[in-house]
């Protein structure tokens, strides 16, 4: 033997192991990555794989049995509820699985543990904005229900059962990469996740902005630049709708216009916030507009567009409840669907439902603030931060009477330097059993359950649709609403006394609805739900209007409606915002006064139908010069202003400009001259022109090129994102298709005695990149077709759409 | 001689692959110095042995689950790597990696015997 060659080579080999058993930076430990037998290959499925199994779990207390068809829907057929909720858990977790983690390390603050301490300040202000603390209260109240936590039990014990099962082979190709494993699931993590749906829903609001904008303008110029009411607006509840007198009477304190409505001190936060476009469509018309006779429900909520994506489809049959439709991995149920007597969709209510408080702490040990004339103790969650790679880090975060201190002197989001206390009240914090909303609706029969099973939404607050067989149709804008005087909490408010808390909720039977409306349609878009001149109620938040308008005004005209004129109207890219205001623009720039190459982009322009279409530019013109129109109006006034602050609604903007062609804020406050409507659209043209030239000589012209609407992996992975969709639509278009955000489900259930119903999202049922059907919907959902969605009967078994069959046995 | 060669490359991807049903994916090292030792060669042929029977295992297994997969997700991964998206160039680099591993493991083996 040679001793000193075969040490020599024996620790070439294992250093070449331990080398390739571990992460280098951003490289996962590539020798186990490439691994044909471990790695990554082993998620490449076979374009052929079988997805039939015999699955034996002690968990199972009956027999069950999932069909699986050919575009992968699972149909749970179960005889008990609770080896539904189990395999529905069993089936998000074979699926999903690493999404269904993801989203909750997110909703947790804990990507600091995944990717390092470049998430940090992410992981702090979720923390600090206390999502873990609002899903801790949440689930107390879970569970203590019953039958909510008997199905998010089961639940739970079926995405358990799928992780105990796992080979190290068949981790989902991100663990692979990120090289992490996953952990278990707990109930905690299903209310984790619903924060995290009221975080993108109900976690809007332009506090610090707002309270900026004000000092710098005064609230005078204020409420001309952000006013409350819209002159176009068609709410959902239409006007002319008479209000009984509120129930809650709340009113400013004394020391409003003193206190609040006065310039204040400037708020040096920059938040990161959830995206504004996050809306939906929906509607439902009644019988009597319908070629069949029967209500026809459609939905399309406009959420984050990512792959995996947001839903899931599948059908749970049980002897109690038959439902169908898109579900949430992380939670049990079926969350936009129908069943076999009703369908029930949503869209947000946009509602402000998160305010900011000054907090006076004695110093900065934070252990007590002024209150109420005294110093008062707070309470302390200490917060511990994992880092990948790096020590632990303990964000301590002070409580107060109004909730969490979000930012202080030691965290401002990173942003800017901290010197004041902001406590955050969001009504996320409060204990609500939400999640029991869509157990109810899974088994609704008819108006009066949907209306007890919508009462347990409190936030997000949605505009709940409803129709029936019976031929009910209904909509109400439901949540757990604060009663708030005019522009309460649109500012930071002072912490020092109670007086500026919320001072009541909005009673359950006033929010909103309308029950078979003698127009024969109820709809929502995101815009008011009441006409904000007449509610009772303060309706702070934003509210988009434009959709709203397209979809009433095609509604109205509408008859003998199939699911057919559904889809056309779900994928219609009509512009109500440009078709206010390309004639506006028109008329303003004088043709004669253009040179050649702004003549044709100016007939471009006339010749366009507002319709944000593939292959038309017109919409590409209109976009851009309307934004360089804000520009040149917005950019004198903001650009001396120091602190945070958020340019007026494009919707405000012109509404104001249509009223009043010498608005104030046309002129350039920096020049001697007056400025004017002309003359700031014509300079906004002139400039437009010059990038217009530029896209089309790199033939970005055409509207879905220069959107550039794409569809993210989760962790940001380009090669398992799909990029360059050709797909038109966008903001203020029904088919609401931005470059990041959209149509994340169509849905259109007609209710016939046996349901005639067609869906789509953009993504596929499985969650593996190396799956077929990871992105199989894609092309078809950017192309507005739509998938016949099948409901399976028991006696199917034999339907040439079975392709797959799970068995699952105690 | 050359039978003696073939053989090894053989016996190290069968063992190679039979290990890696139950074991982590450095079983590679193991099997191949396990077969190093039980079939004594030159050096040289060690090592190249080695080196070949996880070559072949890895190539040959990575572009069977590709050809059934059509390259779905090679195509993906040869961008993450970066290997400009060929999946031809993600299997060549999945085979190397496990031959570089294969052949030292068996050349220090070969320093076991008395030649």
């Amino acid at each position: 033997m040679k001793i000193i060659p075969f040490f020599i080579c024996l620790l070439v080999t294992v250093s070449l192991v331990i080398a390739l058993n571990r992460q280098w930076g951003s490289i996962p430990p590539i020798g186990k990555f490439v691994s044909p037998q471990h790695g990554f290959w082993q998620n490449a499925d076979a374009y052929d794989k079988d997805y039939s199994a015999d699955l034996k779990f002690p968990g199972i207390i009956d027999s069950a049995t999932v069909f699986i068809d050919e575009r992968l829907v699972p149909h749970i057929f179960a005889v008990n509820e609770r080896d539904a909720y189990f395999i529905q858990g069993y089936l998000h977790a074979k699926f999903r699985l690493w999404q269904m983690e993801f989203e909750v390390y997110a909703a947790a603050g804990r990507i600091s543990e995944l990717i390092g301490d470049k998430a940090l300040n992410f992981d702090r202000e979720k923390r600090r904005l206390g999502m873990v603390y609002a899903a801790e209260n949440s689930l107390r109240e879970m569970e203590a229900d019953p039958v909510t936590k008997n199905e998010c039990d089961a639940y739970t014990e079926g995405v358990n059962t799928y992780i105990d099962h796992l080979k190290e082979s068949e981790l989902p190709v991100e663990y692979k990469l990120l090289n992490y494993q996953p952990e278990h699931w707990n109930n905690l993590k299903s209310a984790l996740f619903l924060k995290y749906m009221s975080l993108d829903l109900a976690g809007h609001e332009n506090d610090f902005e707002y309270t900026n904008a004000k000092n710098y303008f005064g609230i005078g110029d204020f409420e001309k630049m952000y006013p409350y009411l819209q002159d176009s607006l068609d709410p959902i509840i239409p006007k002319g709708t008479t209000y009984p007198a509120p129930g809650v009477m709340v009113k400013p304190p004394s020391s409003a216009d003193s206190q609040y409505f006065s310039k204040s001190d400037p708020a040096d936060i920059v938040e990161n916030k959830p995206n504004r476009d996050n809306g939906s469509n929906n509607w439902a018309v009644s019988g009597k507009k319908t070629k069949s006779g029967r209500p026809i429900l459609c939905n399309d909520p406009h959420l984050g567009l990512n792959l995996p994506s947001l839903w899931f489809e599948m059908q749970i049959h049980t002897p109690q409840f038959n439902a169908y439709g898109a579900s949430f991995p992380s939670a049990p149920g079926i969350i936009i669907g129908f069943n076999d007597s009703c369908a029930f969709g949503f869209t947000n209510a946009e509602r402000d439902v998160r305010d900011y408080y000054e907090m006076q702490f004695k110093d900065e040990t934070m252990n007590e603030y002024w209150f109420e004339g005294k110093w008062k103790q707070a309470t302390f969650r200490f917060d511990t931060i994992k880092i990948k790679g790096k020590p632990d880090f303990i964000d301590t975060v002070a409580f107060t009477v109004f909730g969490p201190v979000m930012y202080d002197k030691k965290f401002t989001g990173g942003r800017t330097s901290g010197k004041k206390y902001y406590a955050v009240r969001w009504k996320a914090h409060d204990a609500s059993n939400d999640l029991k909303t869509f157990n109810r609706l899974n088994h609704a029969k008819n108006y009066e359950d949907y209306y007890n099973a919508i009462k347990n939404l409190h936030t997000p607050g949605q505009n709940c649709i409803f129709a029936c067989k019976n031929g009910d149709i209904a909509i109400w804008d439901q949540g757990e609403f604060p009663a708030k005087w005019k522009r309460q909490g649109d500012f930071i408010m002072p912490g020092t006394d109670s007086s500026y808390a919320w001072q009541g909720t909005i009673p359950q039977e006033e929010n909103p609805h309308m029950v078979n409306p003698q127009r024969g349609f109820v709809s929502s878009a995101n815009q008011f739900p009441a006409d904000p001149a007449v509610y009772p109620y303060y309706l702070g938040g934003y509210y988009p209007m434009y959709r709203g308008l397209t979809i009433n005004r095609r509604l109205s005209k509408m008859n003998d409606i199939t699911t057919d004129s559904m889809e056309l109207l779900q994928t219609n890219n009509y512009n109500s915002f440009a078709s206010m205001a390309v004639p506006l623009l028109l008329k303003n720039i004088s043709r004669d006064s253009l040179d050649n190459n702004e003549k044709d982009y100016y007939d471009t322009l006339r010749k366009w139908n507002y319709n944000n279409d593939v292959n038309e530019s017109g919409a590409t013109v209109f976009i851009l010069t309307w934004s360089n129109f804000e520009d040149i109006v917005w950019h004198d006034e903001f650009s001396k202003c120091r602190q945070p602050t958020t340019l007026p609604e494009s919707e405000s903007l012109l509404e104001s400009v249509l009223k009043d062609s010498a608005y104030k804020f046309l002129d350039d406050v920096n020049t001697p001259q007056k400025e004017t409507l002309r003359g700031d659209i014509l300079a906004a043209f002139r400039k437009t022109t010059l990038t217009l030239k530029n896209l089309e000589v790199a033939r970005k012209l055409s509207w879905e090129i220069y959107k550039d609407t794409r569809i993210n992996h989760l962790a940001k992975l380009a090669p398992f994102s799909r990029l360059h969709l050709n797909i038109g639509g966008g903001s203020n278009c029904i088919n609401a298709a931005n470059a990041d955000h959209g149509p994340s489900w169509r849905m259109i259930v007609e209710l016939t005695d046996t349901t005639n119903a067609y869906g789509i999202y953009p993504g596929g049922q499985s969650g593996n990149p190396g799956s077929r059907f990871y992105d199989n919907f894609v092309d078809d959902w950017a192309n507005g077709k739509y998938f016949k969605l099948w409901v399976m009967n028991k006696n199917d078994i034999n339907d040439f759409r079975v392709k797959y069959k799970m068995a699952f046995r105690k | 001689m050359r039978l003696k060669f073939t053989i090894a490359i053989l016996l190290t991807a069968l063992l190679c692959f039979v290990g890696g049903l139950w074991f982590p994916w450095w079983e590679i090292a193991v099997a191949s110095f396990i077969v190093s030792m039980i079939i004594p060669q030159q050096r040289w042929d060690s090592f190249l042995s080695g080196s070949l029977g996880v070559f072949f295992l890895w190539g040959i297994l990575s572009w069977w689950i590709d050809f059934k997969n059509n390259s779905i997700l090679s195509q993906k991964i040869a961008q993450v790597l970066p290997l400009g998206g060929s999946p031809y160039l993600l299997i060549l680099v999945t085979a190397f990696i496990g031959g570089i591993v294969g052949g030292f493991a068996a050349l220090t083996a070969s320093y076991i015997r008395k030649t």
